[in-house]
């Protein structure tokens, strides 16, 4: 069935919707090694070791087809999350400075703390956007069951997938309803008000929205359990795939320790 | 054979006026029925309690010889009873359409590969094989309605029960759902507003009004 998910008509779009060559490896060995190599990637300290750690990644990145461009983009969409506080460290740690702006000093143990993070989150979330970003959400989904991931969540994860468009067109049409009727939000209890009515309107069509899912769902034999189409295996590219990653994530920790020891 | 019999079927909404007083209908096999009434007279009410969604305050609904009390009796009924509903999105809940009508089949004790043969199946009798790996929320209101139909035909019923399915479809859709449930050798029970489409598919009529049931 993974054909009907990853075929040529991705059912979603995003970055999963290029045709990557890490879409044809297991989904659930994917999750699986960027788990491992997240943490191994973040108990590391050197910052030679996660220079090349980051180096790893790009390597993913590469392997993996998808258009760097874009995907590095994306990276530093991330980043823009975390640099306040890169900005910040060299002036909050305590230790021999280098330099001073305003009379604030900055350190060199801070300055060093900060390329850390930055590394290690980089590499990360470069990793975890090649290997697990290029799935689609609803194989991603499978795959976590496959994982024995509790079949709640993933139930909760695949109704939101299909659902939050519904959603999204319920709540367009709520405004467009409301704009034909010259409705202009501004700073007032009116405009509150209506708002309040929106989001409550929203609240009460979803849940009756889910009592008749629920319903068409008995209609069809539901008794608890969904059964999911998809079958996984285990090929042998994946298992060399993950021989490799391993021997990677291996070396560097490694190097970690031999640089600790020197 | 006698498939659906409702007896003396009373029911309220709570804190409510009365929908339902000592309603009663018989649908035997090959059947086809439909059931006209104003808007908020307890039509899609009474399909739900045929359904066993809700439970009626008195009054007793038997399917196929066996009366349904608990839920267990109406778990083995729907196995029997096809139930489309008014909005399709309702019905349509997997991501994509061979799953959606693999999960009848599923859950009917099918095997993946019999459930798959049965998507193949029932997705080109219907002549909707293009859209068998496309997503169910971005189909159109008319193929939605189409797939919802082949959701429900994949359990292989013997009754299908239809709430409005006419809903906001364009002619050409219209004709070919008018085209396949004219095929089909199923018992079925329609609610419908729109009298040619009865004619057509379920021309025996009963009268929902005034909370009770009449033939017509």
């Amino acid at each position: 069935m993974t054909y009907v998910l990853t075929g040529d008509e991705k059912p979603l779009s995003g970055i999963g919707a290029f045709r990557a060559k890490v879409t044809t490896l297991d989904p659930r060995m994917r999750i699986v090694m960027t788990a491992v190599y997240a943490v191994v990637v973040v108990s590391l300290s050197n910052l030679w070791v996660l220079s090349a750690a980051l180096g790893l990644s790009m390597w993913l990145l590469a392997y993996s087809g998808l258009p760097p461009r874009k995907t590095l983009k994306r990276m530093a969409m991330m980043d823009s999350f975390i640099i306040f506080m890169l900005v910040l460290l060299p002036f909050t740690i305590p230790g021999t400075p280098v330099f001073s702006v305003w009379g604030l000093e900055a350190s060199w143990e801070g300055l060093r703390r900060a390329a850390e993070i930055a590394l290690t989150a980089n590499a990360v979330i470069l990793a975890v956007m090649t290997l697990v970003g290029s799935m689609e959400p609803v194989t991603m989904g499978h795959a976590l069951f496959a994982l024995k991931t509790p079949e709640r969540l993933v139930h909760l994860m695949m109704f939101t997938i299909r659902y939050i468009d519904v959603l999204r067109e319920e709540y367009q049409r709520l405004r467009t309803s409301m704009k034909l009727r010259g409705f202009r939000p501004g700073t007032n209890w009116h405009t509150y008000r209506s708002y309040g009515y929106l989001v409550g309107m929203m609240l009460v069509r979803a849940i009756e929205r889910s009592e008749r899912i629920l319903a068409a769902m008995k209609c069809r034999g539901f008794s608890g359990r969904i059964i999911l189409l998809e079958d996984f295996r285990l090929g042998r590219s994946d298992l060399l795939f993950a021989a490799a990653l391993t021997a990677a994530l291996a070396a560097l920790i490694w190097a970690e320790a031999i640089y600790a020891a020197s | 054979m006698l498939l659906l019999d409702l007896n003396n079927i009373h029911f309220a909404y709570p804190g409510l006026d009365p929908v339902l007083e000592g309603v009663s209908m018989q649908l035997n096999a090959g059947e086809r029925l439909s059931i006209v009434g104003p808007n908020g007279a307890g039509k899609s009410t009474l399909l739900k309690i045929i359904m066993g969604l809700i439970a009626p305050a008195s009054g007793t609904v038997a399917a196929f010889g066996k009366p349904c009390s608990s839920e267990a009796d109406f778990h083995e009924m729907r196995r029997r009873v096809g139930f489309v509903f008014q909005d399709a999105d309702d019905q349509l809940f997997c991501p994509t359409v061979a799953e959606d009508v693999a999960f009848g089949p599923l859950n009917l004790g099918k095997s993946k590969q019999e459930a798959l043969a049965i998507v193949d199946a029932v997705l080109s009798r219907l002549g909707l094989m293009h859209l068998r790996d496309r997503v169910t929320h971005k189909l159109s209101g008319g193929e939605k309605r189409l797939v919802t139909l082949a959701t429900v035909l994949a359990m292989e019923p013997d009754v299908l029960i239809l709430d409005e399915p006419t809903n906001a479809l364009d002619p050409s859709n219209y004709a070919r759902l008018t085209e396949i449930l004219k095929g089909l050798d199923q018992a079925i029970l329609l609610v419908s507003h729109d009298p040619e489409f009865r004619a057509q598919v379920a021309p025996k009529e009963y009268h929902l009004k005034d909370r009770e049931l009449v033939r017509v």
